[in-house]
């Protein structure tokens, strides 16, 4: 188990608590101290993670151990079948993308995947999606329409890749067909920002009928440390730039760029992922409920007025 | 955890707009009449720079957006549209000056009330609709009021049945206004939709620089997309680029022409035959 530092105190204590439960492992004895500890652990946790900052939040979101799409994909959905490549130029490991069952029904499931190892987050290049990896998740996308497959997309990236070969192959491109695509499906479209919704290459898997974030997930145009380079002059002033930016779960419903915030188990996704799990599922049945309500043209139509309504000006 | 690489993932948007608006701006030698060319170093008679345009080298320098309406429209055909909508201050932002005092600033030094122009008139005496960014409005940056002035212009194309001419220079979403700029993409490429379904033609013209969140959602998608000669055009910039690969990048790397050669733009227009080369395309897509 990786942690943030600020997760240090509360971990301890939970070790604590394992070693006197092993210690006591059918001699019995410690129970009144581990009761003790485990109450002392409790409200630790309620302290600890009702007073975060704001950039120990964007921490969360990006903690070590959160669960990425595919542990939700696990947890959530059955019968997950991938499908790769964009029929043009090869297959992006940073987005994953097929069909699985949810509640029975087939769908369509797409998502930026980070990776946990070492070698498996150069692999699936930390979530960084290049051009190809828009372009399957827009072929699946239309596979989905055509076979009348609602579609599910989980948005965890800090950004499309700022490379020499994503420009050369049409990284603006890709992300602008793909949100004129996102825009026009006719099937139900729920997206979830689990992670780190990184600028444009998370609104790329990002227009949908409901867009949903978990408690500790960040939206936003530019990250942090980007945000403080430009300003500053010095990326290590992320934190500062963090309080700008705006980019909680509840800056964003209040912004109307969200419909929904998803309650993760206390402390995080990370500290309870079956719990995470369960809390997923139940907002995206309920969500796809109410895409799967309005007829086609009807869902369109809301879709288009939900983004045409989004920003703030005068006049 | 977030490496270098993923810092770095948008930066471009934004260091674009530190761009200097200064290079077009006359070097006046001796009594102002001769002007020096920053590329080829020859000088001119000032009123060689036709368009802006190095009589010698070709170099394209940028256009103000109020010479670019009155170089593509008919004589006294323009009328803007939506010129009152402001920017407000969603996120209450402060760098180095709050977001607000910045915007009213702007304002003020330049003369228009948001980084673009966009309203009506005729080109060669067919209507269009017609936008062209104000790179010196904050580094043509996108927010709210560019988003919100770009969808009303694809939506009256859809209404009127005209076609829509797009001028973007820009660095990109406008990172004062947060997320709210970052859905500015979604809602300007959601309108495009309309104006596609409408049969109406989107003609996208890329200036220099066309990048970051304008690159990646309407600009590239044009049904014909026109590049200027040089223009930078792509998701990030070019420092951002060579950070994160930590090589130099190839000579002309995401210039207009490299754009061509990968298939991303259809042509490349010299200025001063942009007005006949949208002209023709009209003529092929109008009715």
């Amino acid at each position: 188990m990786a942690h943030l530092d600020f997760e240090k105190p509360l971990v301890e204590l939970e070790r604590r608590i394992r070693d006197l439960e092993e210690a006591s492992d059918g001699l019995g004895g410690f129970e009144p101290q581990i009761r003790e500890l485990k109450g002392r652990a409790q409200a630790l946790q309620r302290d600890l993670y009702e007073g975060l900052s704001v950039w120990q939040k964007v921490l969360l979101s990006r903690h070590p151990d959160r669960p990425y799409f595919l542990d939700y994909l696990g947890n959530v959905f059955e019968d997950f079948v991938e499908l790769h490549g964009d029929r043009a130029f090869g297959d992006d490991p940073a987005v994953v993308a097929g069909f699985a069952r949810f509640d029975g029904r087939s769908v369509a499931v797409i998502g930026h995947q980070k990776g946990r190892s070492t070698k498996e987050k150069v692999r699936r290049n930390f979530g960084m999606a290049h051009p190809e990896g828009y372009r399957k998740a827009m072929r699946v996308m239309e596979l989905a329409e055509r076979f009348g497959r609602p579609v599910f997309t989980f948005v965890d990236t800090p950004g499309a890749y700022p490379g020499l070969e994503a420009e050369e192959r049409g990284q603006s491109e890709a992300i602008g067909r793909s949100l004129l695509v996102m825009s026009e499906l006719r099937v139900p479209i729920v997206a979830t920002v689990i992670g780190e919704g990184g600028s444009g290459g998370a609104l790329a898997l990002g227009v949908a009928d409901r867009v949903l974030m978990l408690q500790y997930s960040t939206y936003s145009v530019i990250t942090p440390e980007g945000c403080a380079s430009i300003l500053w002059r010095d990326g290590a002033r992320g934190p500062e730039a963090a309080e700008q930016l705006k980019l909680l779960a509840m800056h964003a419903r209040a912004n109307g760029i969200v419909d929904e915030v998803v309650e993760e188990p206390v402390g995080g996704a990370h500290r309870d992922i079956p719990a995470a799990s369960a809390l997923l599922a139940e907002a995206l049945r309920r969500n796809l409920a109410m895409a799967d309500a309005l007829d086609p043209d009807a869902r369109l139509d809301a879709r288009y007025a939900k983004f045409r309504a989004m920003g703030r000006h005068a006049g | 955890m977030g490496s270098d690489v993923s810092v770095s993932a948008t930066v471009a948007w934004f260091t674009k707009t530190k761009v200097s608006t200064e290079a077009s701006e006359k070097r006046t030698l001796g009594k102002g009449v001769f002007r020096r060319c920053d590329a080829c170093g020859e000088t001119f008679k000032a009123e060689e720079f036709r368009l802006e345009v190095c009589p010698g080298c070709g170099r394209h320098y940028a256009l103000r957006a109020e010479e670019w309406i009155s170089y593509l429209l008919d004589e006294g055909s323009w009328s803007e549209e939506d010129a009152q909508l402001t920017a407000l201050d969603p996120l209450g932002f402060v760098d180095a000056k709050p977001y607000a005092k910045r915007l009213a600033e702007t304002r003020a030094k330049t003369g228009v009330n948001d980084a673009i122009l966009t309203g009506g008139g005729t080109l060669d005496g067919r209507g269009v609709r017609l936008g062209v960014f104000v790179f010196r409005f904050m580094g043509g940056s996108m927010g709210s009021v560019v988003g919100e002035r770009i969808a009303r212009l694809f939506e009256r194309g859809a209404e009127l049945g005209q076609p829509v001419v797009l001028l973007s220079s820009s660095g990109g979403a406008r990172m004062q206004e947060g997320a709210l700029s970052l859905m500015q993409m979604a809602k300007t490429v959601a309108a495009l939709g309309r104006l596609r379904r409408a049969g109406q033609p989107f003609i996208s013209v890329l200036l220099d620089p066309t990048t970051g969140g304008v690159a990646a959602s309407y600009a590239l998608l044009g049904d014909v997309n026109v590049a200027e000669p040089g223009a930078l055009i792509g998701f990030a910039g070019p420092r951002v680029i060579e950070q994160t690969i930590r090589q130099t990048l190839p000579e002309g790397f995401q210039r207009a022409e490299y754009l061509l050669d990968h298939g991303m733009v259809d042509l490349i227009a010299p200025r001063p035959e942009l007005r006949a080369t949208l002209a023709q395309l009209l003529g092929h897509f109008g009715g």
